[in-house]
C-alpha cells in the first residue's frame, strides 16, 4: 500500500502498471516525448475503403490482448462501441481493454463480453451498470477512471497505447476524410478523437453517411486515417441529450444558482474578456441563464464559452455575449446544428481543451467555471465518480481539469439531496482535489475555500450567505441524521487518475 | 405608521402535509412563510399534517423569517386542535381563513391569550393575520382590521372571493378592484399592513409581474404565494427605483440640517419637507436596506428628532 498526499491509500500496482500517489495539481513534470507510432505510406489508387467491421478487425492486425478505442460523442447513443465488440467476439479475440473517451449506460451490453473474457478492462471511465457491478464484485474487470484532459495525455506520452480506434464519423469519405457536423448521425464536434486519429496504432473512419470526397470542411483529415468503413447506423443522436439540458424549475436548485451567480458577480471576473464553462445540468444552466443576464444588463461582451456546449451557450454567442465557443463535445443538438454552420463555434481537442502536458490547454484560460458533485468533504475534495452507495457510477469528464484551470471554480450542489447530507467530514471518493476548488455553493449557503479570501470579504459585504463548511456540514447532519458509513473490502476495483496521470484515489468493493 | 418597520413583501404558502418543502422553508428568501392545514391538507391528513409541523416548528428554532401556520377555518371542527398542536412550538402567528366578521378575530386573540398564559409566553406574542375572502369579509373589512391588537395586516383572497362572488377570476383582475380597495382601506386606517391574494400561474410570470406592479400602486404592501419562484418576481416588483432611493437620501440630509438649526421642516429643492415626506422617506430607504440596495445606519433620533 502507498499514501498519496491526501491520505488516500492505494495499491503499489493496478491492472499491470505501478501506481503514481497523487502529490499536488500543479508541479508534476512530464519527462520524455511524444508517443510514436509507425510511419505508413498510401500511394495513389490504394483503397481504404472496406466492406465491414469485420475486415476493417482483420486487417488492422487486432490480436487478443490489445487496446481498442471509441468516442462518446453519441454519448447514450452510441451504436458502435458495441458492434465493434461483438464482431471481435465473433473472431474469437480475447482480453481486449478499452480506451473509449467514456462508456455509457447504453454499453451496458459488453457486459456478457466482460463475463465470457472478450473485455479484460477499462483504461476509462464508466457511467452506469458496469461501475456499479464492478463495485459489488459481481464483474471482474480493472477500471482506471480519466478526465477528458487526462485521456488526451496517456494518450500522448504512451502511457495508453490505443491499438486499433474505430472513429464514429457521422460525415465522412471514402479516403477516412470526416467530421461530425452532418448526416443522420450528426454528433458535431469530435473533440475526444482527435488524439486518437494521431495516436492509434491503426485508425479505422466507421461511418453511416459515405459522402462524396472530400467531404467539407475536414475536422480529422484523410492523413490520419487508414481504413473506413460504412456500416448502417452510428447510433441515435437524439440520445446525446443525456441530462435535463432545461433551467432547473425546481425552488432549490434556482436559488442554488442565485447565489453562484453572486458569486461570479462578485467575483469581479465578470467583465469584458469573460471566459465560462458550465455543464449541461439544470442547475448549471440556471446559472448560465443568471450569468447571460447579468452580462446583458453590464453589456459585457465575453471571450469564449468552453467545453460541453449546449444551446444556451449557443443562443450566448449569437446574441454577442461571447466572441467564440470551444465546442470538445455538444450537448444538445442545437449545439450540433450550430458548430456546422458558425465559424465562431470552435471544434476543439480534448487535448487542446485540458491536457495538463501540453503549451498551454483551454482551461488555462477559464475565468469561471461551473461543476456539480455527488459528495464534497470539508476539505473542499470534490467526488463525482462514486455516490454514497460507494458505487462507481459516474465518469470523470472534465471536472478536474476545468476546476485546475479556471481562475474561479464554483461546486452547486444541494445540501441535502434525499435524505443524504452532500457535505461529508470525507467524501467516498476523492475526484477533484479541493485546493483546486474554490467556492461551494449550497441553497443553504456558500462556503469559501481559504485561498480566496477577498471573495470571502467581498461576499460577506454584499451580504451573500458566506458559511463555514464545517457549520454546513453540521446543519446538514443536523436534519437528515450521521449517515452510516457504506464499508468496503480491501479490493481494489478501479482508479481514479488524476489529470497528470498520479492517482488521486481507489474505489474499493462495497461489502454487501 | 409604529417606527417597528417589518417588510412582508412576500409570504409563502408552504403545505404541512409536504416534509420536503417544509425542509426547505430556511432557504428560500421569502419575508414570511405560512404552513398551510387548510386547504392544501386533505381530510384524511389532518392530523399527520400537524404533528408534522409541529415537529418542524420545534426543530426549527434559528429561524430567518416569520413563520405564520394557516389553522382550519373558525367554521370547522380542526381549527382548536391545529392551535393545540402548533402554538408551543411557538410559530409567530396565525394566518385566519374565513374571517368573515370581526367577531372571529376577537374569538381567535382570546383563545390566542388563553393558549399565551398557559404557555408562559408573553401576552401578544402570537400575531393574526386574517383572511378577507368572501363578500362578507369585504364588507366588514373595516371592522375587521381594528378587532384586535394582533393584527399584522389584512391578507385578501382573491379565489374564495371570487368563488362568493359566482365569477371567473381573470389574469387582469378587473373584478377584484373594489374589493382590494377596500382592503386596503382598512389596513392603511388601523395602520396593518395590507397583504394581496395569491397569483396561482406559477409559469406565467410577466402576468405575476403586471398583478404585482399593479396591487403595489393600490397601495398592498406584499403578496401571497404559491411558489418559491415567484419571490424574486415579487421582490423585484416592490425594489425601490434608484431615484426614489436618491430622493430620499436628499430628504434625509436635508432633515437633518434641519434638525441641527433646530427646526422640523426645511425646503428641498423648492418643496417642503415635513413629517410625512420623512417618514416616507425613511420607508424607501430601509426598503432599499432591505434589499441590500443600501447600506447605511438611520439614525432614528436624527430622523425623528426623538428616539
Amino acid at each position: 500500500m502507498v499514501t498519496n498526499s491526501l491520505g488516500r491509500q492505494l495499491p503499489e500496482t493496478f491492472f499491470g502498471k505501478k501506481v503514481q500517489p497523487y502529490q499536488d495539481p500543479y508541479n508534476r513534470k512530464p519527462v520524455g516525448n511524444h508517443a510514436t507510432r509507425h510511419l505508413r505510406r498510401h500511394n495513389p489508387g490504394d483503397n481504404k475503403l472496406l466492406d465491414s467491421l469485420r475486415a476493417a478487425i482483420e486487417v488492422s492486425g487486432l490480436k487478443s490482448g490489445m487496446c481498442i478505442a471509441t468516442h462518446h460523442h453519441l454519448r447514450n447513443g452510441d451504436a458502435l462501441l458495441n458492434l465493434v465488440v461483438r464482431e471481435i467476439d465473433r473472431m474469437g479475440i480475447r482480453d481486449i481493454r478499452i480506451a473509449s473517451s467514456s462508456v455509457h449506460p447504453v454499453h451496458a451490453e459488453l457486459i456478457p463480453f466482460i463475463q465470457k473474457g472478450v473485455i479484460s478492462g477499462f483504461e476509462c471511465g464508466v457511467n452506469g451498470l458496469i461501475g456499479e457491478m464492478v463495485s459489488r464484485g459481481e464483474l471482474d474487470c480493472p477500471i482506471i477512471v480519466r478526465t477528458h484532459g487526462g485521456r488526451a495525455r496517456s494518450l500522448i506520452t504512451g502511457e495508453v497505447v490505443v491499438d486499433v480506434a474505430f472513429i464514429a464519423a457521422p460525415s465522412c469519405d471514402c479516403y477516412g476524410n470526416m467530421n461530425g457536423f452532418f448526416g443522420p448521425s450528426a454528433c458535431g464536434s469530435l473533440g475526444y478523437a482527435f488524439t486518437d486519429a494521431q495516436y492509434a496504432r491503426c485508425v479505422v473512419a466507421v461511418t453511416d453517411n459515405l459522402t462524396a470526397a472530400p467531404v467539407a470542411p475536414v475536422s480529422i483529415p484523410q492523413s490520419l486515417v487508414d481504413y473506413v468503413v460504412q456500416i448502417d447506423t452510428l447510433g441515435d443522436p437524439r440520445k446525446i441529450v443525456s441530462t435535463t439540458t432545461q433551467v432547473t424549475r425546481d425552488p432549490v436548485g434556482l436559488q442554488i444558482a442565485r447565489y453562484a451567480a453572486q458569486v461570479i458577480d462578485a467575483s469581479g471576473l465578470l467583465r469584458d474578456g469573460f471566459s465560462f464553462q458550465t455543464g449541461a445540468g439544470g442547475i448549471s444552466l440556471a446559472v448560465a441563464e443568471q450569468v447571460r443576464r447579468m452580462m446583458s444588463q453590464a453589456q459585457i461582451k465575453g471571450s469564449f464559452g468552453c467545453g460541453g456546449i449546449t444551446g444556451y451557450f449557443v443562443d450566448m454567442l449569437e446574441e454577442g455575449l461571447f466572441r467564440t465557443l470551444f465546442d470538445v463535445q455538444c450537448f444538445d443538438l442545437k449545439a450540433v446544428e450550430s458548430i456546422g454552420r458558425n465559424l465562431h463555434h470552435q471544434e476543439m481537442s480534448a487535448d487542446t481543451y485540458a491536457n495538463p502536458f501540453n503549451s498551454g490547454a483551454m482551461v488555462n484560460l477559464l475565468d469561471c467555471v461551473i461543476l456539480g458533485a455527488t459528495e464534497i468533504d470539508v476539505n473542499f475534495n470534490v467526488n463525482v465518480n462514486t455516490e454514497s452507495n460507494g458505487y462507481l457510477l459516474h465518469n470523470t469528464g472534465g471536472h478536474s481539469d476545468a476546476a485546475a484551470g479556471a481562475k474561479l471554480s464554483i461546486i452547486t450542489a444541494p445540501l441535502l439531496r434525499g435524505r443524504l447530507p452532500i457535505i461529508r467530514d470525507t467524501v467516498t471518493t476523492v475526484t477533484t482535489p479541493g485546493r483546486t476548488i474554490d467556492v461551494i455553493v449550497t441553497e443553504r449557503g456558500i462556503a469559501v475555500n481559504d485561498h480566496q479570501q477577498e471573495l470571502k470579504q467581498e461576499l460577506i459585504r454584499r451580504k451573500v450567505p458566506v458559511r463555514d463548511i464545517v457549520e454546513l456540514r453540521e446543519e446538514a447532519c443536523r436534519i437528515t441524521g450521521e449517515p452510516r458509513p457504506v464499508e468496503f473490502t480491501d479490493e481494489v476495483v478501479a482508479l481514479i487518475e488524476y489529470r497528470d496521470g498520479t492517482i488521486i484515489d481507489a474505489v474499493r468493493k462495497v461489502k454487501e | 405608521m409604529k417606527n417597528s418597520f417589518r417588510l412582508r413583501r412576500s409570504l409563502l404558502y408552504v403545505p404541512g402535509n409536504m416534509p420536503s418543502m417544509l425542509q426547505n422553508i430556511p432557504i428560500f428568501e421569502s419575508d414570511a412563510v405560512m404552513i398551510d392545514l387548510e386547504d392544501a391538507v386533505p381530510y384524511s391528513e389532518k392530523d399527520a399534517a400537524r404533528t408534522l409541523v409541529q415537529s418542524f416548528l420545534n426543530t426549527c428554532q434559528d429561524r430567518n423569517k416569520e413563520i405564520f401556520v394557516r389553522i382550519n377555518s373558525l367554521k370547522t371542527d380542526w381549527w382548536q386542535q391545529d392551535l393545540q398542536a402548533i402554538l408551543p412550538a411557538r410559530p409567530d402567528g396565525v394566518r385566519l381563513p374565513e374571517a368573515d366578521s370581526p367577531e372571529y378575530v376577537e374569538h381567535l386573540d382570546t383563545v390566542l391569550t388563553e393558549f399565551e398564559e398557559e404557555l408562559g409566553i408573553e401576552i401578544g406574542h402570537f400575531k393574526i393575520l386574517p383572511s378577507i375572502e368572501t363578500a362578507e369579509g369585504v364588507i366588514n373589512c373595516i371592522k375587521t382590521a381594528r378587532s384586535s391588537s394582533r393584527l399584522i395586516g389584512l391578507a385578501f383572497g382573491a379565489e374564495d372571493y371570487t368563488a362568493s362572488l359566482e365569477i371567473e377570476r381573470t389574469k387582469t383582475g378587473e373584478e377584484l378592484f373594489a374589493a382590494r380597495t377596500r382592503v386596503v382601506w382598512a389596513c392603511k386606517s388601523a395602520g396593518i399592513q395590507a397583504i394581496d391574494t395569491i397569483f396561482s400561474d406559477v409559469s406565467d410570470m410577466e402576468a405575476l409581474r403586471r398583478e404585482t406592479t399593479l396591487i403595489k400602486t393600490l397601495g398592498f404592501s406584499g403578496k401571497s404565494l404559491v411558489n418559491p419562484r415567484q419571490i424574486e418576481v415579487v421582490h423585484e416588483v416592490f425594489a425601490p427605483k434608484q431615484e426614489e432611493i436618491d430622493y430620499a437620501l436628499q430628504v434625509i440630509e436635508a432633515i437633518q440640517k434641519a434638525r441641527e438649526m433646530g427646526t422640523g421642516v426645511i425646503s428641498l429643492g423648492g418643496k417642503m419637507v415635513d413629517a410625512p415626506v420623512v417618514k416616507r422617506a425613511v420607508k424607501i430607504l430601509k426598503t432599499a436596506q432591505a434589499h441590500g440596495l443600501i447600506d447605511m445606519q438611520l439614525d432614528e433620533e436624527v430622523i425623528y428628532g426623538h428616539k
